[in-house]
């Protein structure tokens, strides 16, 4: 914390690339979130903090109350002369679009979203990577096990707000889902998403855990004993449904929630997006002048995204499905499986 | 004029000795805006102090400074005003005039800054300011301000209109929006008695998830996006720049003061305007005095909401240029603060929203060069708000005496 402070107190006005690590300066900007969302923001955070500790860069960061604080709070980072600076989220997406165009001396990344025109077509910029995450593929393997683990032969999720980043792990969700029934000749159900009409079952936000629980009860009352919440914070509400329960068991989202919440005992697995490592190697390009436009793209591949250990399920979980999982993977990594979804990052 | 009520009645401010026959509400309100301006200075200092307090406690070198202070007792007071110095600088060239900047241009720009910011927020405070003098708590400025923004930033890149009209007829649909938004709260209000303050904050969650569902359609977002956020508004819908890049500074402050202007007079000249204050002084007398208190109550309610209505379609039109789920951001909320730091007063309100304006933007800055964090900005506006509320407090913290009579406002 002090030397993090210290830091930011001495960090220079100066602009323009620096050569070395020491003087190179990385920021980060959150969306309304905030940096203890126990979501993106909090893992972009973690990242710039592990880049100032391997990499010895400098850093500053600044979290938006609100979407009219992106503008101001993404131009005092290009004013303090920022090598890099992130956004977190997709709102921040025609800020940074804007930032990088008005300054082509500095870089600039975006995480969990491409960057489009005002038609929504996707468009390339010189100077900015968009750092996006392939997480159907981890979410497919989860679902494999979840339809494996499933004693009453339906499973649940829902999500956040329907944003692609979100509909995304609901889809890799069903189709894993869907193999594992295609394999076993099952009849395991999905409740809460439907990926052909692409429409299920939404909290409305990323706050309020209280919704979370209630739609967790809805599908626990119909029958789902593993359920996925991809809603950020709401999770805590879905666990705290789930374990008053019994018996249901969750596939935690982002980070892996054996460690990240106090509910590892009911979490059967994880769909964990590795954000930090993602922050932390563009900058580190940044500061190699190795910076490139080409987009980050967590696959299962790079180990951007993955499948957390079982933990204290790991005894409960057959071997022949863990097997199973494993070589879905390697197909995967190899290309010979494409687990496909509206949502995937081109 | 209208020559029914008594001419005994003080015309610029309602009877503070009237002693509210109409319940606790009509007191309050009464008390909060019989505060004087001294007072309001006074809580903004006491604000700032213990946000200076909340920045020392909160900032890690401090701390450890403290820890040693036996040891070292001139470090720790050296590092604590260094502390608080480095943050409130920050706060104040991040507000009004930044003298390490690296162009003039830059060094001026933070003022405009607060203007921008501060924008929104004149418009909607004076929403709340008005119908708080006619006795009414409009709580409903955050709907208000997302149905002129959902109007405005729709009608701002769905029709195709040649520059200037095009901008005219948006903020026009954000009057409109507001007003309607409102004036459901006036119209229950006036024919069965609903309380306000409930119906205006449920309009809030209804305008909110109606603004959410709306940005999922793509029929009124334009897009193809699958993000939830509506196409960026035409260029000839956007509000002109006062000034060149990299100034943000729109026409949506102009209107702010022209719709400043335009309340005052409302207020201290017009004839409706009088009587909306008879009704906020004394319903009661004012119903006996032959004004249609229901009549007001609509009225007023449909005038506050237009005017928050423009505060949404400054917002949209002016800095955000599209829609999306928070294009209000706090804006309801802050307005009720504006509004009773500028004691209902339009210049009152003006200023206090410039003064929240130039928080908002100041703390971009705090936050982002001395790593301060941005809530304790939120910490020293609602000190402000609890100061005001509590002139009483205030008095006799700086020892101040209790005004016998209650002198006449302004």
């Amino acid at each position: 914390m002090i030397a993090a402070s210290a830091l930011v107190l001495s960090a220079c006005g100066s602009g323009g690339g620096g050569d070395s690590a020491d003087d190179y300066l990385a920021c980060m900007v959150s969306d309304s979130g905030g940096w203890d969302d126990q979501s993106f923001n909090q893992s972009g955070k973690q990242g710039m903090e592990n880049a100032v500790k391997n990499l010895g860069i400098e850093e500053k960061d600044a979290e938006s109350q609100g979407d009219s604080d992106f503008k101001p709070n993404v131009d005092n980072m290009v004013q303090a002369g920022c090598n890099l600076t992130f956004g977190v989220g997709f709102l921040l997406e025609d800020t940074i679009q804007e930032a990088a165009e008005a300054n082509s001396d500095l870089n600039f990344a975006l995480i969990d979203s491409t960057f489009s025109d005002a038609d929504g077509k996707p468009v390339t910029i010189d100077n900015a990577k968009p750092v996006v995450f392939n997480t159907a593929e981890a979410a497919y393997l989860a679902g494999y096990v979840a339809a494996a683990s499933s004693e009453s032969g339906k499973v649940g999720t829902f999500g956040g707000i329907q944003i692609p980043s979100v509909t995304i792990f609901m889809d890799g969700f069903a189709d894993g889902v869907k193999k594992f029934n295609e394999d076993n000749k099952k009849d395991v159900k999905l409740l809460g998403w439907n990926k052909e009409k692409q429409d299920g079952s939404f909290s409305g936000d990323f706050e309020n855990q209280g919704q979370g629980q209630e739609l967790t009860k809805q599908l626990i009352s119909q029958g789902a004993d593993v359920i996925m919440p991809v809603a950020g914070p709401v999770g805590l509400g879905a666990a705290a449904a789930a374990k008053d329960a019994g018996d249901v068991k969750l596939v935690w989202v982002d980070s892996d929630g054996y460690e990240s919440t106090e509910y590892g005992d009911i979490i059967l697995t994880s769909v964990v997006k590795e954000i930090a490592n993602a922050v932390e190697d563009t900058i580190k390009e940044g500061t190699e002048d190795n910076f490139t436009n080409e987009p980050y793209i967590g696959t299962l591949e790079n180990e951007g995204v993955g499948l957390a250990p079982f933990h204290d399920f790991e005894d409960e979980v057959p071997e022949d499905v863990k097997k199973k999982v494993e070589d879905l993977k390697k197909q995967i990594i190899d290309g010979s499986l494409t687990v496909e979804s509206e949502s995937t990052p081109k | 004029m209208t020559t029914d009520i008594s001419p005994a009645a003080p015309s610029a401010a309602p009877p503070p000795e009237s002693e509210a026959e109409d319940g606790k509400q009509q007191t309050l309100l009464q008390e909060i805006l019989s505060g004087s301006w001294l007072v309001s200075l006074l809580a903004i200092v006491l604000a700032l102090l213990l946000g200076g307090v909340l920045i020392a406690v909160s900032n890690a070198e401090v701390v450890a400074a403290a820890e040693n202070f036996f040891a070292a007792p001139g470090e720790f007071f050296s590092t604590l005003f260094s502390t608080i110095g480095n943050a409130y600088s920050a706060l104040f060239r991040g507000a009004v005039f930044d003298w390490d900047a690296r162009t003039a241009e830059r060094a001026i720009r933070p003022l405009t800054e607060s203007m921008v910011s501060g924008t929104p927020l004149i418009l909607t405070g004076l929403g709340i300011a008005l119908a708080f003098r006619c006795g009414l708590f409009n709580i409903g400025g955050q709907g208000q301000v997302i149905l002129g923004a959902t109007i405005a930033g729709f009608l701002g890149y769905a029709l195709p209109l040649p520059p200037v009209v095009h901008m005219l007829v948006a903020v026009l649909g954000g009057i409109i929006g507001g007003a309607i938004w409102a004036g459901i709260a006036g119209v229950l209000k006036a024919r069965t008695g609903a309380n306000e303050v409930i119906v205006t904050i449920m309009l809030n969650s209804i305008a909110g998830y109606a603004l959410g569902y709306l940005l999922k359609q793509n029929w009124f977002t334009h897009t193809t996006s699958a993000n939830p956020q509506s196409r960026v508004i035409d260029d000839s819908s956007q509000m002109f720049l006062l000034l060149p890049a990299p100034f943000r500074l729109h026409f949506g402050f102009i209107i702010a003061i022209l719709a400043t202007i335009f309340v005052w007079w409302l207020l201290d000249r017009s004839t409706i305007g009088f009587e909306f204050k008879a009704v906020g002084a004394n319903p009661h007398a004012a119903r006996t005095a032959g004004i249609s208190v229901s009549k007001v109550t609509i009225i007023v309610m449909i005038v506050a909401g237009a005017l928050a209505g423009l505060g949404g379609a400054a917002q949209v039109l002016g800095t955000e240029y599209k829609l999306t789920g928070g294009i209000s951001g706090s804006i309801g909320f802050d307005a009720i603060t504006v509004a009773l730091l500028g004691r209902s007063k339009p210049l009152g309100t003006f200023l206090a929203g410039l003064l929240f304006g130039a928080f908002k933007a100041g703390g971009y800055l705090m936050q982002s060069q001395t790593g301060t964090p941005i809530d304790i900005v939120l910490v020293v506006q609602s000190v402000i708000v609890l100061l005001i509320a509590a002139p009483p407090l205030v008095r006799s913290i700086f020892r101040l005496p209790t005004p016998v009579l209650k002198r006449k406002e302004d």
